[in-house]
């Protein structure tokens, strides 16, 4: 199992350094704009763009650039500093990762919360009117775009531009520790704006799963122990029904914490995607860099932990 | 499969301790087919026992499930008893109604939206009157079952242990130390060594046989007077097949339980059960004391049945006579003798009239469904066994050097 792990560990560091190296490589071979000439502003002398190219490194040559790049990334987990602003990407990513991860586990427990039970009821009660409500407004869920549903949640309810005044609205976000009651409200909206679509994707997941489960042999075995229906249910077919949703739940939560750009943009929350969506209209490579390198630890970190995971839930699954 | 099946059978049963089923044995070693020697003689004997009236009376039972393509005529108006203590085998194709007759006696084809007719009385109650709270006090309680494959109905992610305690407990208020001191006893009782270190192995730690001794004991943690075990022996290997078929036996004895089983197998039977009945397309089509069965058949379907099993000590040769065709449609059954179109004897008015089960002149306890006439069904009979007979008697010559 150790050895599985170590295994699975380096795996990871492998794949990050492939990851750093195709963004290094993408975000220079691409045409995306010059930073030299974005920072010099209008109508720059060649002079300034070239001195600020060369302040930037960016007159080295590639393989030289990529080199000091990873040296610092593995060496002293150095991201580089923003071509704008100059500030530390590092420090940037951890200044904003509070408002994502606020606004991930958030979500993560709403979406749960709902979609879960709506998902097992569904599965209990096939084809009554309630599963085919709650599957239809899943549908709809999951094909609205969520910023155009972020924009009618906004138009709705928010505080200040709403017909219903009643959450606060966009650029709201107060960091938790300044003021946890305004942290909370501040993100209501944008927690059920994403939690929506994943809550109506998990509701339909777990209906699949529990109705596959419920035709396995060992729930009728349940069954003819004489056990309530309910005991049927919860303890020997959810159980087994949201193995596969657990998978599914660490990625998308790995996910998001890389920063969701869309929600994070519509409410002004100031959260790693906003600073990625920053990032790309400037052109600034360090940024974009530091943000991808850390949706792919997230996703990678995702990984290994289901799959530790699951030697823990299924007696079935060994590691040698 | 049947070959090396029929094989061992008579094998392990030869070498087992001798039981009160010892006339049985005659009919496993002949490879179920040859009357039996001390073929019981004038009056039936009596089949009273403890407690008033049998354990459990079928009568008129019908389920059908609505599905799109129609109405599943599962069962069809089939009437059964068990003694208490007794054993009664079930026989049949797949798809002759015998596992959904199980389920439903345990109340388990209700929530799949069967249509449910006719009564089902255990001990006097009508279960089927009963409404679902009640039914499921009794249900792994007073009638416990055995399903087929143990793999898929154990719960893979929960330890034997547990799920034994888990059914000790849904109808007893025990302790959790008790129930498992319970559990562990059940497991030691069908013949898991080392119980109490099993009790927290998964059931993929454990081998197919060790599997279905789990399911055994996890069915009779609560003394159940009733067991159901639909094939139980199927999804097993020929040597541990018999194993737990004497496992059953034994415990029958020990417990003093009556046994419903479900089987295709006419070796099971042969070896479990007291009485049979046999099904086809939802119907018991013959039904009778397993002597009798086996020594007199009256019916051309339980007819293809045996000759379909492979004799012991006929010669290697001989050809097995499969049942041509296979069991009807559920939802368009053949109009008259739903067996008609597969049997060989049929004569052209089967077609169209529905035959009843009905008593055989000689033995009332013997019934049959069949428009052939009483005299052309024993000829014919006596012509199959003959042919049979005649077979069985060159390799009778010596039999007994291989009986190591």
């Amino acid at each position: 199992m150790t050895r599985y792990i170590l295994h699975r560990l380096l795996w990871g560091v492998a794949l990050l350094i492939l990851v750093a190296a195709l963004t290094f490589v993408l975000f220079r071979i691409l045409p995306t704009g010059d930073p030299a000439k974005l920072r010099a502003g209008r109508n720059a002398s060649p002079r300034v763009i070239a001195d600020i190219r060369h302040n930037l490194g960016l007159d080295r040559p590639l393989i030289t650039q990529f080199w000091l790049y990873m040296k610092g990334l593995f060496l002293h987990f150095d991201l580089g500093f923003s071509y704008y602003s100059g500030a530390s990407v590092r420090s940037l990513i951890f200044q904003r990762l509070p408002a994502t991860v606020s606004l991930t586990v958030g979500a993560a427990l709403l979406w749960l919360a709902i979609g879960l039970p709506v998902g097992i009821v569904s599965a209990l009660r096939r084809r009554s009117r309630a599963d085919r409500a709650s599957m239809g407004t899943a549908l709809l869920l999951v094909s609205a775009p969520e910023y155009w549903l972020a924009l009618i949640v906004l138009y709705l309810f928010a505080a200040d531009i709403g017909q219903v005044k009643v959450f606060p609205g966009a650029g709201s976000y107060t960091g938790v520790s300044s003021d946890p009651w305004k942290w909370f409200s501040s993100l209501l909206l944008p927690w059920l704006v994403l939690a929506a679509s994943f809550a109506a994707v998990y509701a339909r997941l777990m209906r699949a799963s529990l109705i596959e489960t419920m035709g396995e042999d060992y729930i009728r075995t349940a069954r003819a122990k004489g056990l309530t229906e309910r005991r049927v249910v919860l303890r020997h077919g959810v159980r087994s029904a949201i193995n596969p949703i657990m998978t599914i739940f660490a990625l998308d939560v790995g996910t998001l914490l890389g920063g969701a750009i869309l929600i994070e943009t519509v409410f002004q929350i100031p959260g790693v995607g906003r600073l990625s969506y920053d990032a790309i209209t400037h052109a600034d490579f360090p940024i974009i860099q530091g943000t991808v390198l850390l949706v792919a630890l997230f996703i990678v970190v995702a990984n290994i932990f289901v799959d530790i995971a699951y030697a823990f839930v299924d007696p079935r699954v060994r590691y040698s | 499969m049947s070959r090396r099946r029929a094989t061992l059978d008579g094998e392990v049963i030869r070498s087992g301790p001798a039981t009160a089923s010892g006339r049985r044995q005659a009919y496993v070693r002949s490879g179920a087919i040859r009357p039996p020697q001390e073929r019981p003689q004038g009056p039936p004997e009596p089949v009273a026992r403890a407690g008033a009236g049998p354990l459990l009376q079928v009568e008129d039972l019908r389920v059908e499930f609505p599905t799109e393509d129609g109405v599943v005529h599962a069962v069809d108006g089939i009437s059964f008893q068990v003694e208490r203590g007794g054993t009664l085998g079930i026989v049949g194709e797949s798809g002759s109604g015998k596992t959904v007759s199980a389920l439903t006696t345990m109340g388990l084809t209700r929530r799949d939206g069967a249509r449910i007719s006719g009564r089902i009385l255990f001990e006097g109650r009508d279960l089927l009157a009963l409404p679902e709270q009640e039914m499921r006090r009794i249900r792994g309680n007073e009638i416990a079952m055995v399903f087929q494959d143990p793999m898929s109905s154990l719960h893979p992610l929960y330890r034997i242990g547990s799920q034994l305690v888990e059914a000790v407990r849904a109808h007893q208020r025990l302790s959790r130390a008790k129930a498992r001191a319970r559990a562990v006893e059940l497991l030691g009782l069908v013949g898991i060594p080392d119980p109490s270190r099993r009790m927290d192995d998964y059931p993929h730690q454990f081998s197919g046989g060790m599997r279905q001794r789990a399911m055994i004991a996890m069915a009779l943690v609560n003394d159940p007077r009733l067991l159901i075990a639909d094939e139980p022996t199927t999804a097993l290997d020929v040597t541990v097949q018999a194993q737990i078929l004497e496992l059953l036996r034994r415990l029958q004895s020990e417990l003093c339980m009556a046994i419903v089983i479900v089987t295709h197998d006419l070796g099971v039977v042969a070896e479990m059960a007291e009485h049979v009945a046999v099904m086809y397309a939802g119907r018991i089509v013959e039904t009778a004391p397993a002597e009798l069965l086996f020594s007199g058949p009256e019916h051309p379907y339980t007819w293809g049945l045996l000759r379909s099993i492979p004799t012991l000590e006929g010669p290697r040769l001989e050809e097995l006579a499969p049942i041509p065709g296979s069991p009807p449609s559920l939802i368009r059954r053949p109009a008259g003798c739903h067996f008609h179109p597969r049997c060989p004897y049929a004569e052209p008015d089967h077609a169209r009239v529905d035959p009843a089960l009905e008593p055989v002149p000689a033995d009332p306890r013997h019934r049959v469904a069949c428009l052939l006439g009483v005299e052309a069904r024993r000829r014919i009979w006596s012509g199959l066994r003959a042919g049979r007979a005649l077979e069985a008697a060159g390799a009778a010559s010596g039999p007994h050097a291989r009986t190591t």
